[in-house]
């Protein structure tokens, strides 16, 4: 598996890009908690915690437009670039490094273990 | 690319709402300049008269600091009355020199007092009533003199001479005309509003015309003022507040075509399409507005165009009065003063009370309202005249006001006049009227929209929005801005529920890019708003045909069951008309022990619902339930409720049960705007309650009576009569109809309930009960698009679910090993 190769330069292979919905999101458990890794507009990648900052919905199941989802729960609109919540909501999610090559989504090992 | 240069000439209401509209759409687009000839930035100018009276300071009515301008790079002239326009070499020129070049031109110049051309009428102490340093002038003598007269019984001039009064003046109200107010009311309501004002101290000179404006002793201020009949009246100041006039000159030196205002089209544009106008300067249509709800409709369309999206035109509003005399209840909108043979009018009179209502109807339209005294229904009946609603069937009624205006969450209140500000408003975010009252004076709110996103309030379940919109018009007055007749989809587009729907129609549109291109949507690929509501229309007039697009669904359309606060989901599969089998029943208790499912309960519709289940587990946990999805998380038919009817009651008439599972069959996987509740009674007793419900059937020893458009939830409802029929075939045939009706026409998110209140029973009667043929042919429209419906727990390509969703990713490298 390719994957020791790569965790060992720090990055951990996730998913393929072409495994998430467009406009979807996939989830993956981690020590840091669960991560949404996001196919926001114009395939952009994007990984966030998966709780929202107001009660802790599972962003991973909002609906996404551009490149903001909607939380399931209270509709709140968390911006996926830089985790903000929109105004008028104020809170701010945990957003993730991530590096595709290859069709592939890979996470930074070493960021997810220093949230754990 | 270079920013375009836009200018604009007057920093008041209208001219920075379309900036802040231009700034939120196009926000790169321009290099803004502004000329304001006060020395103040953008102010809420219909504050003055509470600044006048005393209840508000200056520092609280201001709109856009200083700052807002610096943090949107806007560079403001400040005291600059600008002069001159050169149209041919674009650039205008301020009195003192100052020149600014444009590619666009804004000309918000707003109005001027109409000065009466009478001798004296320049005299110290002689002022109109427009601006701050009006109202600063007349507290300021309203410290040193005594006596005030105020020329002109309107709005303006009355909340001038109750102010002043306020403030310890002797006010005396000269009017041309027999009535107060006679542009906002009728003599009745008029006769009751000046008897308030004369308690208050007032005094009034009705028919009364004004021929001079007399100076003192030493010629240096105004010591009386002097009518056509003779009569003398101390005044050490005049307040001229005889009406306004728009402000033109700078645009008529430009050349630019003027007729009582700069003359606008449509999208906002004068005759010279580089040059636009908004506000009290512009006339649209023949109509100069003077209030702030119609300036700042015209604000979006005008932003729209400036921003080059070609979208939007301004048609003309509804205005509507309120005067903002602290203890005075006063609200008149359209035609009030009815009096015609084409109209009709219902009245209301108790003059010791002090309360006086009068609507005029016209073709069982409401088309005017005059009320005084108890003016708490104003906002609805505001709402349906500019809906243009049928009111033929509430006219009973309709004098004694919308009933239950909210609906349930805020402690029954349902007149905003009379809550406490400590009482609650928005039963789900708990929010008090204080707070919203608070955050439209604070923040200087002007509509729904705003409060809901300022606040919160009204923004989750909505049944609070009638209460909400009345605290709006009593702060506000008669710069409430009612939402706007036609009401768009979200954020991106101006079109509403209906112009997509006609267009998705029209242009054969399909897919929601193709929507969204076609119809030019400002975002590229929606909002969590409009994204639903389109891929609903879209599958619902092309059945079979649009591809139905799980992402723009909620959550619960995409996962096929109901998430709850916990990230956990509910499973309820379906029993047809609430029967089960005891295999079914030991598949649901299997299941519940396997998965160790926290709660299981009975819902309302007569359904188990496993509570608590992880989103990993759900296609295991549909598999060895081996029962169909029971739709509980959709817009969709959700359950048709049923009592056990003839074949075991002693009072049963008809087979309930049977005629429950037919509906129900025959709806299996119908999608609608929201979701869809029936229930079937075996004897008019009634026991599936069937009188709550989106179509209600009960059983007579006759036949089968079908009601709608009930509901037991967010607006308690009790549904109405539709027909009474004979056969189990004809409840499928009037009950389909109907859904289909509801299913083709109403907006997203509205249940039958809010549907027929807008359509009217009338028009539903018509259309599903005396014509046939259209009965029929919905009837075959909605048997089309449920053929072959699938089973999304089972079906799961045809219903595209996708599972790769239920499928968790388990990195063992990112836990700590």
């Amino acid at each position: 598996m390719p994957d020791k190769n790569i965790s060992t330069e720090g990055l951990s292979e996730i998913v393929a890009v072409d495994d998430i919905p467009a406009l979807g999101s996939r989830v993956v458990k981690t020590a840091a908690g669960p991560i949404a890794i996001f196919k926001a507009h114009n395939d952009q990648i994007f990984a966030v915690h998966d709780e929202c900052p107001h009660k802790g919905g599972p962003l991973s199941q909002g609906i996404v437009h551009g490149t903001t989802v909607t939380c399931p729960l209270h509709a709140w609109n968390i911006n996926l670039a830089d985790g903000n919540a929109c105004a008028p909501d104020n809170g701010c999610v945990k957003t993730f490094t991530t590096h595709i090559e290859n069709g592939k989504v890979y996470l930074l090992r070493s960021e997810i273990l220093s949230h754990a | 690319m270079k920013k375009l240069k836009l200018v604009m000439v007057g920093n008041g209401m209208a001219g920075v709402r379309t900036i802040e509209e231009l700034l939120k759409i196009a926000p790169d687009l321009y290099d803004i300049t502004i000329f304001g000839a006060e020395p103040h930035p953008n102010y809420n100018r219909i504050l003055l008269s509470p600044v006048l009276s005393g209840e508000q300071t200056l520092d609280q009515i201001i709109l856009n600091d200083l700052d807002w301008y610096s943090e949107n790079k806007i560079k403001l002239h400040l005291g600059k009355t600008v002069t001159q326009i050169n149209r041919k070499e674009r650039y205008v020129l301020a009195e003192d020199g100052t020149k600014e070049e444009y590619d666009r031109l804004l000309l918000a110049t707003g109005s001027l007092p109409f000065i009466l051309p009478i001798p004296g009428n320049n005299l110290n102490g002689v002022i109109s009533y427009r601006d701050i340093k009006d109202t600063n002038a007349m507290i300021e003598a309203a410290s040193l003199y005594k006596n005030a007269v105020v020329i002109g019984g309107g709005l303006l001039g009355l909340e001038a001479a109750n102010g002043l009064a306020v403030r310890g003046m002797n006010v005396t109200v000269i009017h041309l005309a027999d009535w107060l107010m006679e542009r906002q009311l009728d003599e009745t309501a008029a006769k009751l509003l000046q008897k308030s004002l004369e308690e208050k101290g007032l005094r009034f000179l009705l028919g009364a015309n004004t021929e001079a404006i007399i100076a003192n002793k030493d010629n240096d201020r105004v010591s009386k003022v002097r009518l056509k009949t003779g009569l003398e009246i101390p005044a050490d100041l005049v307040v001229m507040a005889a009406g306004i006039k728009p402000n033109i000159a700078l645009a008529q030196s430009a050349g630019l075509h003027c007729n009582r205002g700069i003359v606008v089209s449509d999208t906002m544009q004068t005759f010279d399409p580089r040059v636009y106008a908004v506000g009290e300067c512009a006339n649209h249509r023949g109509i100069a507005y003077g209030l702030v709800a119609p300036l700042f409709e015209q604000a979006k369309v005008c932003a729209s165009h400036l921003a080059q999206f070609g979208i939007g035109t301004y048609q003309g509003s509804v205005t509507s009065t309120k005067l903002k005399v602290t203890g005075i209840d006063l609200f008149s909108a359209g035609n009030f003063m009815g009096g015609t043979d084409d109209v009709e009018e219902i009245t209301l009179s108790d003059p010791f009370a002090g309360v006086y209502k009068k609507l005029v109807i016209q073709d069982e339209r409401l088309i005017g309202v005059c009320m005084y005294g108890d003016t708490a229904d104003g906002t609805w009946y505001f709402k349906l005249m500019r809906d243009g609603q049928n009111i033929s069937e509430m006219r009973d009624t309709l004098m004694f006001g919308e009933t239950n205006i909210g609906d349930v969450g805020h402690q029954g209140h349902d007149k905003a006049a009379g809550m406490k500000d400590s009482d609650e408003v928005c039963g789900c975010n708990g929010i008090t009227k204080g707070a919203i009252v608070k955050a439209v004076r604070d923040q200087g709110l002007f509509t729904l929209d705003e409060v809901k996103k300022c606040t919160k309030a009204s923004s989750s379940c909505g049944s609070c929005t009638g209460l909400v919109e009345q605290i709006l018009m009593n702060v506000l007055g008669s710069d409430y801005s009612a939402t706007p007749r036609k009401k768009a989809i979200c954020g991106c587009t101006d079109l509403s529920h209906d112009e997509v729907r006609q267009a998705i129609k029209k242009e054969h549109l399909i897919s929601q890019d193709q929507l969204r291109q076609v119809l030019q949507w400002r975002s590229t690929s929606g909002c969590a708003t409009c994204r639903p509501a389109i891929n609903y229309y879209l599958i619902s007039t092309w059945p079979h045909e649009a591809l139905d697009d799980p992402q723009s669904r909620f959550i619960n359309e995409r996962a096929h069951a109901n998430i709850q606060k916990d990230g956990t989901y509910s499973v309820v599969p379906r029993m047809f008309g609430g029967l089960t089998t005891p295999a079914e029943l030991r598949r649901i208790a299997d299941v519940a022990e396997k998965y160790e499912v926290p709660t299981v309960k009975m819902t309302g519709g007569q359904r188990i619902d496993l509570l608590g289940i992880k989103k990993e587990d759900l296609p295991a946990v549909w598999k060895e339930l081996e029962m169909p999805s029971g739709h509980a998380y959709g817009k969709s038919i959700r359950t048709v409720k049923t009592c056990v009817g003839d074949e075991h009651c002693r009072f049963g008439t008809q087979s309930s049960m049977k005629m429950g599972v037919e509906l129900e069959r025959m709806l299996f996987g119908m999608y609608a705007p929201h979701k869809v509740k029936l229930a079937v009674s075996g004897c008019p007793r009634n026991c599936a309650e069937a009188g709550i419900k989106d179509v209600g059937v009960i059983g007579v020893e006759s036949g089968w009576e079908i009601y709608i458009a009930g509901n037991g939830g967010i607006k308690t409802e009790v549904a109405q009569f539709l027909c009474k029929v004979k056969t189990d075939a004809e409840v499928l045939e009037y009950a389909g109809a109907f859904l289909q009706l509801y299913r083709e026409e109403a907006w997203y998110l509205d249940r039958t309930v809010h549907y027929v209140s807008r359509v009217g029973l009338e028009y539903i009667t018509q259309k599903i009960v005396e014509d046939s043929e259209n009965r029929k042919a919905l009837f075959e429209r909605l048997l089309f698009d449920l053929k072959d419906a699938p089973d999304p727990w089972k079906d799961f390509e045809k219903a595209r679910v996708d599972l790769r969703q239920f499928i968790p990713i388990e990195k063992k490298d990112l836990s700590d090993a």
